[in-house]
């Protein structure tokens, strides 16, 4: 199973990302990971939660403008030189990355990124043959 | 029988011998229009054909509603043998009068229409517009009478029953509005009746404006063509315009009716293709002839040969009502137009807001979009390239530079079903511009 991040269109105006998480609570959905990317207009949430599905369609039903994207979460050497090591890698098999955020928790003594990448099911075999471990939707979810 | 006119010169003729002895008519026996030419100079023997056409002052709906009721008619009330009138939702109702030639060429003219939508005497009509004060029943039950077709006077309402007869009588036309064409749409689904085992084949669909979803829309679900017509009741009814079987734009029976397109602000004629308000000079009617009636309907006209081959210029489906209309930065704008654009572009909704403002002297505007609520976008390069193809549809259209903001879905005040499409907060600082 693929890792499902959960995208929400979010304009600047105070507490829309205060109602998201709300919402999500309510809901009982745990955050997992998030990244934020904006501009002066608007911006755009992007979360890893143990259940992407339901986390959609609850902010739907309340007004949001959400969706699925899907990406993969990666662990990365925690040392020098590790991102680096695991971007060459993509790169040099023309995978091209659009944006990647960390993972707070930890499967092991890697730190974890989550990468949106062009070629999800490519990208994932060419880190394999690498020897970089992609983490699976299920085993993230429960982290 | 009217005779054959070939092509345009042929048809400019007519429409000049036609309006020489129009505006004589008028002149004679219509006070109203003796003062208003007076008062513009222009004396009727100066009007020796088309070209003259704009040397004529304009009539409007207030002058119909000044005249109440009979004030405009040309003809003595012994010769009138049919009124009708407006509703009247703002103030006095529009009040029309048809000899009994006025009426026989209101027959002809909705025959036409029929005859070109791929109507005949084999079909069987069911006619659910009005029948009454309002002109959508009798004139195309007079049409369709003309044409030979088996006419069934249901008018509107009571879609059971209008479901029922569909089934029982083989209708294989349906007259109506196309809002409630979809109604009756519905009302099948509901029944679960399949529009296949109907005989509906045509829909002859008018008296509002509608869009060409809503074509889509009522001939998936019916399972008919759909077939635009454009009449009011000052004018004549349905039957000034309808498309024929082409279905791209509605033909003007410019034999009987001179179209123009003027600029609703300036009063200037536009050349064909440029949006802006239809007007209308009525040549053969004679119980209440008009000389350059404005509708308030804003549309654009096309010369362009039509396959079908009738010479008259195609109207475009009504686009708004110059009542709509704004002006920014001397351009106008109808709300309707920055629907279509939206519509046009993937993954849009046409849920909007026009946000005009005064910055200085310069008008500021900036249109408020809504994102729809499962578009999928994760990346902001994304969302800023949806702003992009809109603000370029937008001043393709328009010609005009609008501010594009995408705003979080539900976001635009929706007061009883109906949004406010626009907020011009320039009325609070200008007293100068009326309305």
């Amino acid at each position: 199973m693929s890792v499902r991040q959960v995208s929400v269109f979010l304009e600047n105006k105070a507490g829309r990302l205060a109602e998201v998480s709300k919402l999500l609570g309510a809901a009982g959905i745990n955050i997992r990971a998030l990244s934020v990317a904006d501009t002066s207009d608007y911006g755009i949430l992007r979360l890893i939660v143990n259940d992407p599905a339901k986390a959609v369609e609850t902010l739907v039903q309340h007004g949001f403008s959400a969706s699925e994207t899907e990406v993969i979460a990666v662990e990365v050497p925690d040392k020098p030189g590790g991102l680096g090591f695991v971007l060459e890698v993509l790169e040099a098999k023309g995978i091209n990355v659009e944006y990647m955020y960390a993972f707070v928790a930890k499967a092991s003594e890697d730190a974890l990124v989550i990468f949106r990448v062009s070629e999800p099911a490519e990208a994932k075999q060419i880190l394999h043959a690498a020897g970089i471990n992609v983490i699976p939707a299920e085993k993230l979810y429960t982290l | 029988m009217e005779s054959v006119i070939r092509n345009r010169a042929e048809l400019e003729h007519v429409q000049s011998a036609r309006l020489v002895n129009m505006v004589n008519r008028v002149y004679q026996s219509v006070p109203f229009y003796r003062q208003a030419l007076d008062a513009s100079g222009v004396r009727p023997e100066s009007i020796t054909g088309i070209a003259d056409l704009t040397k004529l002052p304009f009539t409007t709906k207030a002058d119909l509603r000044d005249n109440y009721p009979f004030g405009l008619f040309a003809v003595d009330m012994k010769q009138v043998v049919r009124i009708h009138a407006s509703s009247g939702t703002t103030g006095r109702p529009t009040v029309v009068g048809y000899t009994k030639d006025d009426i026989e060429i209101w027959a002809e003219l909705a025959a036409r229409a029929l005859t070109y939508a791929g109507v005949g005497s084999d079909d069987v009509i069911q006619v659910a517009y009005g029948y009454g004060l309002f002109t959508g029943g009798l004139g195309m039950h007079y049409g369709a009478e003309r044409i030979g077709a088996s006419v069934i006077p249901i008018s509107g309402g009571n879609t059971a029953k209008q479901v029922q007869l569909m089934q029982d009588f083989g209708s294989t036309v349906l007259a109506c509005t196309p809002s409630y064409a979809l109604y009756i749409a519905e009302t099948l689904e509901q029944m679960g009746i399949d529009p296949a085992v109907l005989k509906l084949r045509v829909g002859i669909f008018g008296a509002e404006p509608w869009t060409e979803e809503m074509r889509r829309q009522i001939e998936a679900r019916l399972h008919l063509k759909a077939i635009d017509i454009y009449g009011l009741s000052e004018i004549m009814g349905p039957g000034v315009a309808c498309e024929c079987t082409c279905q791209d734009g509605l033909h003007l029976y410019e034999d009987h009716f001179i179209c123009e397109i003027i600029d609703p602000e300036t009063g200037e004629q536009l050349p064909d293709g440029e949006p802006g308000e239809l007007v209308i000079t009525t040549v053969t009617k004679q119980a209440l002839p008009l000389v350059r009636y404005r509708t308030g309907d804003i549309t654009k006209l096309t010369a362009e040969p039509c396959s079908c081959g009738l010479i008259f210029r195609r109207m475009s489906k009504v686009m708004g009502r110059t009542d709509d209309m704004l002006i920014i930065r001397g351009v106008n704008v109808f709300p309707s137009q920055i629907e279509a654009v939206l519509l046009s572009i993937e993954g849009i909704e046409p849920n909007y807001q026009l946000v005009v403002d005064r910055k200085g002297a310069l008008d500021d505007a900036e249109l408020w979009v809504e994102v729809p609520s499962t578009i999928a976008l994760d990346e902001v390069r994304r969302l800023e390239s949806l702003s992009k193809r809109i603000d370029q549809a937008i001043q393709s259209t328009l010609g005009l530079h609008l501010r594009i903001k995408l705003v979080e879905p539900q976001t635009i005040p929706r007061g009883a079903g109906k949004a406010q499409r626009v907020v011009d907060k320039r009325s609070l600082y200008t007293t100068s511009k009326e309305g």
